[in-house]
């Protein structure tokens, strides 16, 4: 198959399977096969791409020109390989998690539900294979506009204030903040192609350099940099799917991603450095790093704690992005993958243990670790993933960004990301060890609890042992990541 | 032949046929005749504009009196252009009309709606056609008294009361038009634009002269509902029957807004916006509008009024380019005149098939609709996407030129409010959408059906329009780029 037609398919396909679900609606089993056949194909494009792509092979397409020198045009490169790369695969994870998950909940709408769950593959794919700051943006408020559907699924009225939110800070940073940044670098550039070393060194005043990145830093609200953060915790009211796949991997890396984009090819790495670009803006991260996992703490909702401990990790790789050294970068990029694998891990988990028992508070999980303990065993492999220890794949990234920190001489920022390891220690590790250890209160027996279905076990199982095997085996990702940086 | 006297047909062709359509009998003909001459004109229209692109400037001699004695049609990319938008949306109302002019006007009235439709076509194509000043005023002055019979054509008792308004407010317009080309008349003793543009520069410094655009000026900005004299508008879109809406928004407007553009930029020397407090004044009140009247549409409950709001924010962004008085400005506002034609006129034909099943448009009538109406909800999505500006919608292109165009007079302040215009957006037609589909659905609204094909079509065309033109801008902004150099407006 030729390069713009593998592009081009792994694009359209969730597209086309969209609107496919939306014709079986009534034949709930063909519907689900319809998600399950595209997420399978979805996946083996991805990594045939990605095969090629590392063989060197050339991927480019450009599809239109709205306006004179701005197209929408697709180019894969390292980094939006690797994102495409974990989104694809997880989709097809996820689609066998979801089916259990909304068949054994009785949701409602259901084929709304999954085809806008492929919609929003389809934009994040478009995100991740965009050659240029115009198409990204476009795909960028596509994926936010698609998604809302599935926040507000429920239909409640928390349900829609939630929407609300959702809506509102990631409608108002893009428009209001993205847009101008771009605008502002077609001003000064004339160009918004991404490029190896990036557009804007010798055309902007590097006195105004910090000031633009702020307006990307903020703008990019789906990075959930603080303040801009409460609309992931809003987010949460949608089903437990959409939290994991979206709210963990898709949209919330979709920013950071794009985040990453904008320092490496719009700034560049070595413009970024010689004229401190982020020096202020750097301690944005850091704060959120911390708040973040302080709030999380102080969470009873799972998911919540969740949410807020997806806010701190995000900002570990806006963190790398801004100190902006070679190895700040790879660990960066290799977190987008290593915090999606172990996330996921623990949504599903969440999700699992909301269906079997509908608990929703970590303060009820005392001694349900017996009852269920593939769920919990998941749990706790995400969890120390997440906190970034041996054997598992979270503490590459870790161990890089480290390392991008000691290369640039911050080590206040070294110590930031060890204080925020024990943090994590500290809001995750209680849960698994409640489960596990505790009595339940008013001595409760949980004989009557069972695991979750076994589509949900199956993609917990394949999620965590994935978290593991990147630990002996991080190389496609690492390999993506420093491809991305290479002349640096 | 027909080449020869384009500009002419353009004129007679609905002027004769609307006495015709009056006396015609009742039942579907006068509707055929006036979606036969829509068509042919918009047909007419694009040649036109093909051939002012290829040939340059058309200049026609009504009754072969040579200008500036002599009424002059001159036709340049600019106003070629406007007549084509006026042309096309009044092709693509018509077939709308067929059902919801039967639904919403009384059969008797319906050969006279008819009529006084193409006597406000011929006025607004008048208007972009000729180059006498004067006769801009009688065109003028056709256009809006079909108008004002229009609009008391709606159901409601309150569509008299805001006729009446709109009378009030449209006379005083025309009124100030006509001294300020009385008193332009006095020092110059010319009336073809063409020839004010040779002879003002003479008799610029002159008191009277300045006196005589102030009055123009404040005519032609009631016509334009520029605010703060946007006052009759609401009332005026929200109770006139549903089809003037849709034509009056996509097309009223922006004649008003094409007369002002010709006169600051062409009649007026290069530079005369710039050198009197007019663009300061335009750039404030543009802003004031965008923010005000936004506002105002966050607090509406009847979705024609919303969007009547909505419009006078669209204006403002209009007005804001004309500020500017930049290259790049004006072709952000000519843009923006065709891209809002596309958008409003999708999203008032989308309400209007909703007020055609349920025969209201208040926010708590419409609770559900979006389920049971699903072709014409999306469309409603897809219009408010355009509104907002999001990226691959024609709105997206009309904001991405003004605020490129504000960047480069370094307009800061104004770069903030045009993008907080786009999120107040982002809030009213979120609470349509809302509404429409994510509240429960009334038992009423339970049985109510999709419109019927007839409607949709035609609001269809406009929508899909509004995604061709988000991607292909060879068209607008092409086209927006040579009437701009027309006017001779100095890049800056």
């Amino acid at each position: 198959m030729s390069a713009e037609l593998l592009i081009i398919l792994t694009m359209l396909l969730p597209l086309f399977a969209a609107l496919a679900i939306v014709a079986t609606r009534h034949y709930p089993d063909l519907r689900e096969a319809v998600t399950l056949v595209s997420a399978t194909f979805v996946a083996i494009l991805v990594v045939i791409i990605a095969k090629q792509f590392l063989n060197g092979e050339e991927f480019a397409l450009t599809v239109a020109e709205p306006l004179p020198g701005i197209s929408i045009a697709f180019r894969i490169e390292a980094l939006g390989m690797l994102f495409a790369l974990v989104a694809g695969l997880l989709w097809l994870v996820t689609s066998i998690y979801s089916i259990g998950y909304m068949r054994s909940h009785n949701e409602k709408n259901q084929t709304r539900f999954f085809a806008a769950f492929a919609v929003a593959i389809s934009c994040t794919i478009g995100i991740a294979f965009s050659d240029n700051l115009f198409t990204l943006f476009l795909f960028y408020e596509l994926l936010t506009l698609s998604t809302y559907p599935l926040v507000t699924h429920a239909g409640t009225a928390e349900a829609r204030r939630g929407g609300r939110v959702y809506l509102g800070i990631l409608l108002g940073t893009s428009i209001g903040l993205f847009l101008l940044g771009i605008l502002i670098t077609w001003l000064v550039t004339g160009t918004l192609t991404f490029q190896q070393g990036g557009i804007l060194a010798g055309k902007l005043d590097p006195a105004w350099s910090g000031l633009l990145y702020a307006l990307f830093l903020f703008g990019i609200g789906k990075a959930a940099i603080m303040p801009f953060h409460r609309w992931l915790p809003a987010a949460m009211v949608a089903p437990t799917p959409v939290s994991a796949l979206l709210h963990a991997v898709a949209v919330v890396k979709a920013g950071v991603f794009t985040l990453l984009k904008v320092t490496i090819y719009i700034f560049g790495s070595d413009f970024i450095l010689s004229n401190d670009v982020t020096g202020g803006l750097i301690w944005v991260a850091a704060a959120t790093i911390l708040l973040a996992s302080m709030v999380a703490m102080s969470k009873d909702n799972l998911k919540a704690r969740l949410a807020y401990s997806t806010v701190s990790q995000l900002s570990y790789i806006v963190l790398g992005a801004m100190l902006a050294s070679k190895s700040a970068l790879i660990g960066a990029s290799m977190h987008i993958a290593m915090h999606a694998f172990s996330k996921i891990t623990l949504f599903f988990a969440a999700g699992a243990i909301y269906v079997a028992t509908h608990k929703k508070l970590v303060s009820e999980l005392n001694g349900l670790g017996r009852a269920m303990p593939i769920t919990f065993g998941a749990f706790l492999i995400g969890s120390l993933s997440i906190i970034g220890l041996p054997p598992f794949g979270g503490m590459w990234s870790k161990w890089y960004l480290g390392l991008g920190a000691v290369e640039t001489g911050q080590l206040m920022l070294l110590a930031v990301l060890m204080v925020s390891s024990l943090l994590n220690i500290a809001y995750l590790l209680p849960i698994p060890v409640r489960a596990f250890f505790s009595k339940p209160a008013s001595g409760e027996h949980y004989t009557e609890i069972k695991e979750a279905p076994k589509t949900i076990l199956l993609a917990m199982i394949v999620t965590s042992s994935t978290c593991a095997l990147l630990f002996f085996y991080p190389d496609p990702f690492y390999q993506l990541a420093s491809l991305a940086v290479r002349g640096y | 032949m027909i080449q020869a006297h384009l500009s002419l047909l353009l004129v007679v062709i609905p002027l004769a046929a609307a006495p015709v359509v009056a006396i015609l009998p009742r039942g579907r003909l006068p509707w055929a005749v006036a979606l036969i001459v829509t068509s042919v004109c918009a047909v007419l229209a694009g040649m036109q504009l093909w051939a002012v692109v290829h040939d340059g400037v058309i200049s026609y001699e009504l009754g072969g009196w040579a200008p500036p004695w002599g009424i002059e049609y001159r036709i340049d990319a600019v106003n070629a252009f406007i007549a084509l938008v006026i042309a096309g949306i009044a092709a693509i109302t018509m077939p709308y009309a067929l059902l919801s002019a039967e639904k919403e006007i009384p059969e008797h009235q319906i050969p006279l709606f008819y009529s006084a439709f193409l006597l406000c076509f011929t006025g607004l194509l008048g208007i972009t056609q000729t180059g006498d000043i004067f006769n801009v005023f009688v065109f003028l002055e056709i256009s809006s008294l079909s108008s004002y019979a229009l609009i008391s054509l709606g159901r409601k008792r309150q569509a008299l009361t805001s006729a009446y308004q709109y009378l009030i407010m449209g006379t005083l317009g025309a009124t100030f038009f006509l001294i300020g080309v009385g008193l332009i008349y006095s020092q110059t003793g010319t009336l073809n634009m063409a020839d004010l543009t040779a002879r003002i520069p003479e008799v610029l410094a002159l008191k009277t002269i300045h006196t005589g655009f102030a009055f123009i000026l404040i005519g032609i900005a009631l016509k334009l509902a520029l605010f703060p004299l946007h006052l009759w508008l609401p009332n005026a879109y929200t109770y006139a029957p549903t089809v003037i809406t849709v034509f009056l928004a996509a097309t009223a407007t922006k004649v008003a807004v094409y007369i002002m553009i010709r006169i600051l930029f062409s009649v007026f020397p290069d530079g005369f916006v710039t050198a009197t407090p007019t663009g300061d004044l335009f750039i404030i009140l543009g802003l004031a509008g965008i923010i005000i009247a936004s506002v105002y549409a966050t607090y509406q409950v009847d979705v024609k009024r919303l969007l009547a709001y909505s419009s006078v924010a669209q204006i403002g962004y209009i007005a804001l380019g004309i500020g500017f008085a930049s290259a790049s400005g004006l072709t952000a506002s000519l843009i923006h005149v065709f891209n809002h034609a596309l958008m409003k006129g999708a999203l008032f034909m989308a309400v209007g098939s909703i007020i055609y099943r349920i025969g209201a448009c208040r926010m708590d009538n419409i609770q559900g609709l979006g389920r049971q109406m699903p072709w014409t909800f999306a469309a409603i999505v897809v219009g408010s996407l355009s509104l907002i500006g999001v990226p691959g919608t024609a709105g997206f292109i009309s904001k991405w030129y003004l605020v490129l165009a504000a960047l480069n007079q370094q307009a800061w302040i104004a770069v903030v409010i045009i993008l907080i215009g786009s999120l107040l957006a982002v809030v009213y037609m979120g609470k349509v959408i809302e509404a429409l589909y994510f509240k429960p659905a009334t038992e009423k609204n339970l049985s109510v059906k999709e419109a019927p094909m007839l409607l949709l079509a035609p609001t269809w065309v406009l929508v899909v329009a509004n995604i061709y033109f988000g991607l292909n801008t060879e068209l607008t902004v092409g086209i927006a780029g040579q009437a701009v150099q027309v006017l001779g407006v100095v890049a800056k």
